[in-house]
């Protein structure tokens, strides 16, 4: 690039270039429109509700809530049974299931991927047709489904029960809910990270190989590195649904398994209470965002041209 | 060759707005689920015979709970022509001027609905609403599990069933349950009151299987679940697909409530609303509808009839001695139901 700016760039060549500039911009508006009437707009939209009360006076109270930082001054039991500590609660275990569904997705979904990637074409677009097939069914259905097969009386503990086994407890349990997530996801890892290493290019691993590497060295130094593109837009795209999700842990994880999606779909929809619901999605994109920038910053050096989104 | 372009765009575009305004006349529904008679094995059709009989078009759709539907309305953009809340909140919409009042002269029909669903405290004139249909609350039960017969709300609190009980996932109709165990008055103003409700529901907690609405159907007739309260009609078709289930009034009482068709106040169809409202009071059609739907008809030319389905049904009709020991909801004040969410919020995160 730099070299070609060093040329003079005659008066036809100017001309060109702004056209193209012009058709750029053509070309690339209803993206940017799209993204400002149902990004932009709407993000300005929870930021208003988050510091504002009902009458539309600014407060921070909606936030302090919901960080446990400040105790109800009305509508709390007395005897104090109840303390709102309990957003904290949820948004902790929100974290740690979407991190532990993301970690499970990514070690499941990384050798399918490697090994995908390195099996013949047509091969290769079957089983990735096959990754995908659950995703042409509806989500919710997905969910349902699933709980249907883990249940005490499901599918999967029916048939246990048939050959003998002792009934084992699944549903309504944090492994259901994680289970859950995983299912739902786990596409959203293999592909990305499936997509980096078929455009991999293979000499590099050939050169390690004459060079000396054993096994183990050629994937430490080449491979990883090299799909380290892949694996962090693949974990970015599982953990933050994941995080986020409301369905998964109301059909899965029973009345004791509750995230913050959950909380956050009752209170805009059972209590009508925009204010507060506007601040939890608030805080958690905050949350979501830091995590994404921590992990960014750990993948910077060794992801060269991976498509990383925030 | 642009301007070609341009015209062809427009050419298309236009019919597209055209459209939604097409002289056509039609009435915009927002109902319950599986509330209204659909043509399902032989029955009608209720929406395509209006359809037919009017030449009104009726476009059909869904709300999931009385907060739902009040949240659909509040936030504005839906154009409903016809809504059919509960009792209290009927109550809360005419409170907030968010239903209209109906004509009563085009619904001739109205002679037809019993005079004990006349006059209801929460529309006391008679202006904004009339009665659809009435549901009481009850304990479903699997007799395999479950010794004897459950006549107190308390089993819902028995260890011995832990696990394996179902709550409402609304917070009103889960508050009243807990409100009913401890005898209390289910519309009581009193913080205190509400305080223990959920203290009650807290304990409840532990050995709760779920809180469920329409997964009940599910849990219940699978045999996952063995205790649940729900609303007798929907025992009916649940016991369809598991015989081991009864039903029962625990004697501590229980709640009952008026789903009652009403206008919203930004309706464009009002005639046609009434229309609908006249056509659902017609004796066929409500004859259709209650059975159904199986919950109790305020319509005399259905319960008087003798070829009705559940004609003097003991479940459906229960006698006085169960009628009197009911309660039903009025509005609260706004206070106060926000205090009750935040408890609710506090029990499901807990």
């Amino acid at each position: 690039m730099k070299k070609y700016e060093s040329f003079p760039v005659s008066p036809v060549e100017k001309k060109r270039r702004r056209k193209r500039e012009r058709q750029a911009a053509l070309i690339t508006s209803p993206y940017l429109l799209w993204m400002i009437i149902f990004t932009l707009i709407p993000m300005i939209f929870v930021v208003y509700y988050a510091f504002t009360d009902a009458t539309g006076a600014f407060t921070i109270n909606n936030v302090k809530g919901l960080l446990g930082l400040e105790k109800e001054t009305q509508n709390v039991i007395q005897s104090g049974t109840f303390i709102r500590l309990d957003f904290v609660k949820i948004f902790w275990r929100s974290m740690w299931y979407g991190a532990v569904a993301t970690v499970v997705c990514l070690l499941i979904a990384y050798p399918v991927a490697y090994f995908v990637s390195q099996m013949r074409e047509n091969r290769q677009q079957i089983i990735i047709t096959l990754v995908m097939l659950p995703m042409w069914m509806n989500f919710i259905l997905r969910t349902y489904a699933l709980m249907k097969m883990l249940e005490d009386t499901g599918i999967i503990n029916t048939a246990f029960t048939k050959l003998g086994l002792p009934v084992i407890h699944m549903i309504n349990t944090p492994f259901a809910v994680i289970l859950g997530m995983v299912y739902n996801f786990l596409p959203y890892m293999v592909l990305p990270i499936y997509s980096v290493m078929s455009k991999m290019d293979y000499s590099l691993i050939e050169a390690a190989q004459d060079l000396g590497c054993n096994r183990m060295r050629v994937f430490t130094k080449v491979i990883l590195p090299l799909s380290m593109g892949g694996v962090v837009s693949g974990i970015t795209m599982v953990f933050v649904p994941s995080v986020s999700t409301f369905y998964i842990s109301q059909k899965l994880g029973g009345g004791t398994n509750e995230m913050i999606g959950d909380v956050i779909e009752r209170t805009f929809l059972t209590e009508t209470n925009y204010n507060v619901g506007a601040a939890i999605s608030l805080v958690l994109m905050i949350l979501i965002f830091i995590c994404m920038a921590v992990m960014n910053r750990f993948s910077e050096d060794e992801s060269q041209g991976g498509s990383i989104i925030v | 060759m642009k301007k070609l372009a341009v015209l062809l765009l427009v050419a298309l575009v236009i019919p597209l707005i055209v459209s939604c305004n097409s002289d056509r006349p039609v009435v915009y529904v927002c109902n319950w689920g599986e509330y209204i008679s659909d043509g399902l094995d032989d029955s009608m059709d209720v929406n395509r015979e209006f359809e037919e009989r009017t030449g009104i078009k009726v476009v059909y759709d869904n709300f999931t709970s009385n907060e739902d539907l009040y949240a659909k309305l509040k936030a504005g953009g839906t154009q409903y022509d016809i809504i059919i809340p509960s009792d209290y909140m009927v109550e809360r919409l005419i409170a907030e001027g968010l239903v209209q009042k109906i004509n009563f002269d085009n619904i001739p029909n109205y002679v037809n609905i019993l005079d004990e669903y006349k006059n209801l405290p929460f529309d006391p004139n008679n202006e904004y609403s009339v009665p659809y249909n009435v549901g009481m609350v009850g304990l479903i039960y699997n007799t395999k599990e479950v010794e004897g017969v459950p006549d107190s709300w308390e089993i819902l609190w028995d260890q011995k069933y832990s696990g394996k009980i179902l709550n409402f996932k609304n917070p009103r109709d889960a508050f009243a349950i807990a409100q009913f165990a401890l005898g209390l008055n289910i519309n009581s103003t009193d913080t205190k009151d509400w305080d223990a409700a959920a203290i009650k529901l807290v304990e409840q907690k532990p050995l709760l299987q779920m809180f469920v609405m329409d997964e009940v159907f599910n849990k219940m007739e699978t045999g996952e679940a063995i205790l649940a309260p729900y609303y007798a009609g929907d025992y009916f078709t649940m016991a369809e697909n598991n015989p081991d289930l009864a039903f029962v009034y625990p004697k501590e009482g229980t709640n009952r409530f008026v789903d009652s068709i009403c206008i919203p106040a930004n309706a464009k169809n009002k005639e046609n609303a009434e229309k609908y409202i006249n056509f659902l009071l017609e004796s066929d059609v409500a004859l259709a509808n209650a059975e159904y739907i199986y919950y109790a008809s305020p319509n005399k030319t259905v319960v008087e009839n003798p070829d009705y389905l559940l004609y003097q049904d003991e479940i459906t009709y229960p006698s006085q001695e169960v009628m009197a020991n009911t309660q039903s909801f009025t509005h609260l004040p706004n206070e106060l139901i926000e205090y009750m969410n935040r408890l609710w919020s506090d029990i499901l995160m807990k």
